[in-house]
């Protein structure tokens, strides 16, 4: 094999570290300027930091709400889709159902029209008949977090299934023999193998939740309105509020971001998980 | 030995939501799209019109315009990433100090919403704010304006998402890579193969169901790109990056004609779920290929 050089391959990184790192450092540069520091010949550094994009952003209830919404929308929907897509794709590994393969490939159609396409229908679904007398599916976060389902359990149970797939039968054909019944199969051998695929799965389902815009922003009006909607808010027909919107924006990596750090090691072990042949 | 019916009862969740919120939507498009309905027009109430809004589809330049841009951007994009992203997935096989570290870093903007990500792009192109028009004009004396330019915004489209969506293809590519078994690798090299013959011969042939399936996603998802490309350019300049989701957004909003919106999103729907399908196909072919195999 070839020498390594520590060196040469510690630049490259460096290097496309920086580019991938840019226009969101870019951001950040704005965020922290008021309008007068913004126009003219770009200035990278921060002489000084200049908070008042951030405070104002923080300080709006609205914001607040919105925060605490797209948090709540995301947690709940990436467990149920990770649930379900559990239980899904256990179905579809081991058990001998007509049609299945057709089953499979179904569920990733739902994810494939253009948002567009559900966004007349669904509108007039929550507004008109979803209704169950004072209360309407419009502008509520469980209204939300089901239609996120949508294209998120597709993906949970394509991720899932090679995961699944991957764990030898014989161990639950083993676990049977022992007298342990489904559920006990399912939770205690199936569930500890999966884990780092259960992981991956739960933390991309929620990222891809946490980041939706165009339903959110159709399908909620005051209550249910999420951080995406709000940072859009910023780009009005007067002009746009450069600063406040880079601000909004780096406030909605801050959770991405904590998540992605916290699950480094499980992403790592999820994609090792292939390496684990029988 | 296992009954089917506890198997369809762990599918029943998942079936009984995709059904309410995917085919019950779906099935109203679907009557939507062979009426007229325009809620802003001399008449605003639902009729049946037969085929009209089809046949109105065949003919409407701008439709087939956004269609065609679609499928160039899809093209463009998807192989662009699928290239980057399997020579960083390669990279990243090899042991240096900090992978962890410049994995994180790598999988950064894989995590970034796309209206935040359009957001970043706008900051980073708007003309007499961003840096990238005032560096090519003192640099090159290139005149960088998405606002004006149509192959100017076609491109930058494309280098936005190829930044925020590489780090998935280099994911599922690593994590396909790192599942191999060594022994063909040695055999390979035992036997005398150069770099470019064990990448050809070997590498390839065993990484092809999840190239095709990494292909397979990311271009359904470009397919259906919106709201970073809205964020960027808006669709502009004039319809340059006009993207077949936001042409059947303006169609149904703005104009409020449900009924030729729906009939274009059910065209849309078809040509993906066609386009897949022989994806799709082509990874099925090959995993039966397999299992004669073994």
């Amino acid at each position: 094999m070839r020498k390594p050089r520590p060196l040469l391959s510690l630049a490259f990184w460096i290097f496309s570290s920086l580019v991938t790192l840019f226009p969101i450092y870019w951001m950040f540069v704005v965020s922290a300027k008021n309008r007068v520091q913004l126009f003219g010949k770009p200035n990278f550094l921060i002489t000084s930091f200049f908070t008042e994009n951030y405070t104002r952003t923080l300080q709006d209830p609205a914001f607040q709400r919105y925060m605490i919404n797209s948090i709540v929308i995301a947690t709940s929907n990436a467990l149920l889709c990770t649930v379900l897509a559990l239980l899904a794709t256990y179905a579809l590994s081991r058990y001998k159902l007509a049609g299945k393969e057709n089953v499979f490939f179904w569920t990733i159609t739902n994810r494939m029209a253009p948002p567009a396409v559900f966004l007349l229908p669904l509108f007039l679904l929550y507004t008109q008949v979803f209704v169950v007398g004072d209360w309407r599916m419009f502008d509520t976060r469980i209204g939300l977090i089901l239609l996120y389902c949508v294209f998120n359990l597709p993906f949970a149970i394509w991720t899932l299934r090679s995961v699944i797939d991957g764990i030898p039968r014989e161990l639950d054909e083993a676990a049977t023999v022992d007298g342990a019944n489904t559920w006990q199969v399912l939770t205690k051998v199936i569930l500890p193998l999966a884990r780092p695929g259960l992981a991956v799965t739960g933390i991309l389902t929620w990222v891809f939740a946490w980041n939706e815009y165009l339903f959110a922003a159709t399908l909620t009006s005051v209550h249910a309105r999420t951080i995406t909607t709000g940072l859009a808010e910023f780009v009005t027909v007067t002009g746009t509020n450069w600063g406040q919107m880079a601000a909004t924006a780096m406030l909605t990596l801050v959770p991405a971001l904590v998540v992605l750090g916290i699950a480094q090691r499980h992403i790592v072990a999820g994609l090792t998980f292939g390496a684990v042949k029988e | 030995m296992r009954s089917s019916a506890v198997g369809w009862l762990f599918l029943a969740p998942t079936l009984i939501i995709l059904f309410i919120f995917g085919v019950v939507p779906f099935l109203y498009v679907l009557v939507i799209g062979f009426t007229q309905w325009n809620t802003f027009a001399a008449d605003p109430t639902m009729q049946f019109n037969g085929v009209e809004n089809f046949r109105r589809l065949v003919f409407d330049t701008p439709f087939l315009h956004s269609l065609w841009l679609t499928l160039r951007f899809a093209f463009f994009v998807v192989a662009s990433e699928i290239m980057l992203g399997y020579l960083l997935a390669q990279l990243f096989m090899r042991d240096f100090p900090g992978k962890g570290f410049f994995r994180t870093i790598h999988t950064l903007p894989l995590v970034i919403a796309p209206i935040a990500v359009g957001a970043t792009w706008r900051l980073l192109t708007v003309p007499g704010l961003g840096p990238l028009p005032y560096y090519f004009r003192t640099w090159f004396g290139y005149d960088l304006n998405i606002g004006r330019y149509v192959d100017q915004a076609f491109m930058m489209t494309v280098v936005m998402d190829v930044w925020h969506w590489t780090p998935l293809v280099t994911l599922t590519l690593l994590a396909a890579l790192s599942s191999l078994p060594k022994e063909p690798f040695e055999q390979a090299q035992i036997d005398g193969a150069n770099r470019f013959q064990i990448f050809w011969y070997v590498t390839l042939p065993m990484l092809k169901p999840a190239i095709l399936a990494t292909v397979f996603i990311r271009m359904m998802d470009a397919l259906r790109t919106v709201d970073e490309v809205w964020m960027l350019t808006g669709g502009g300049p004039g319809s340059a990056t006009r993207y077949i989701g936001l042409y059947i957004w303006r169609v149904v909003f703005p104009k409020t004609d449900y009924g030729y919106g729906s009939a274009m999103s059910l065209i849309t729907l078809y040509l993906t779920i066609v386009m897949c399908w022989l994806l799709y196909a082509a990874l099925v072919a090959r995993r039966d290929l397999k299992r004669v195999e073994a």
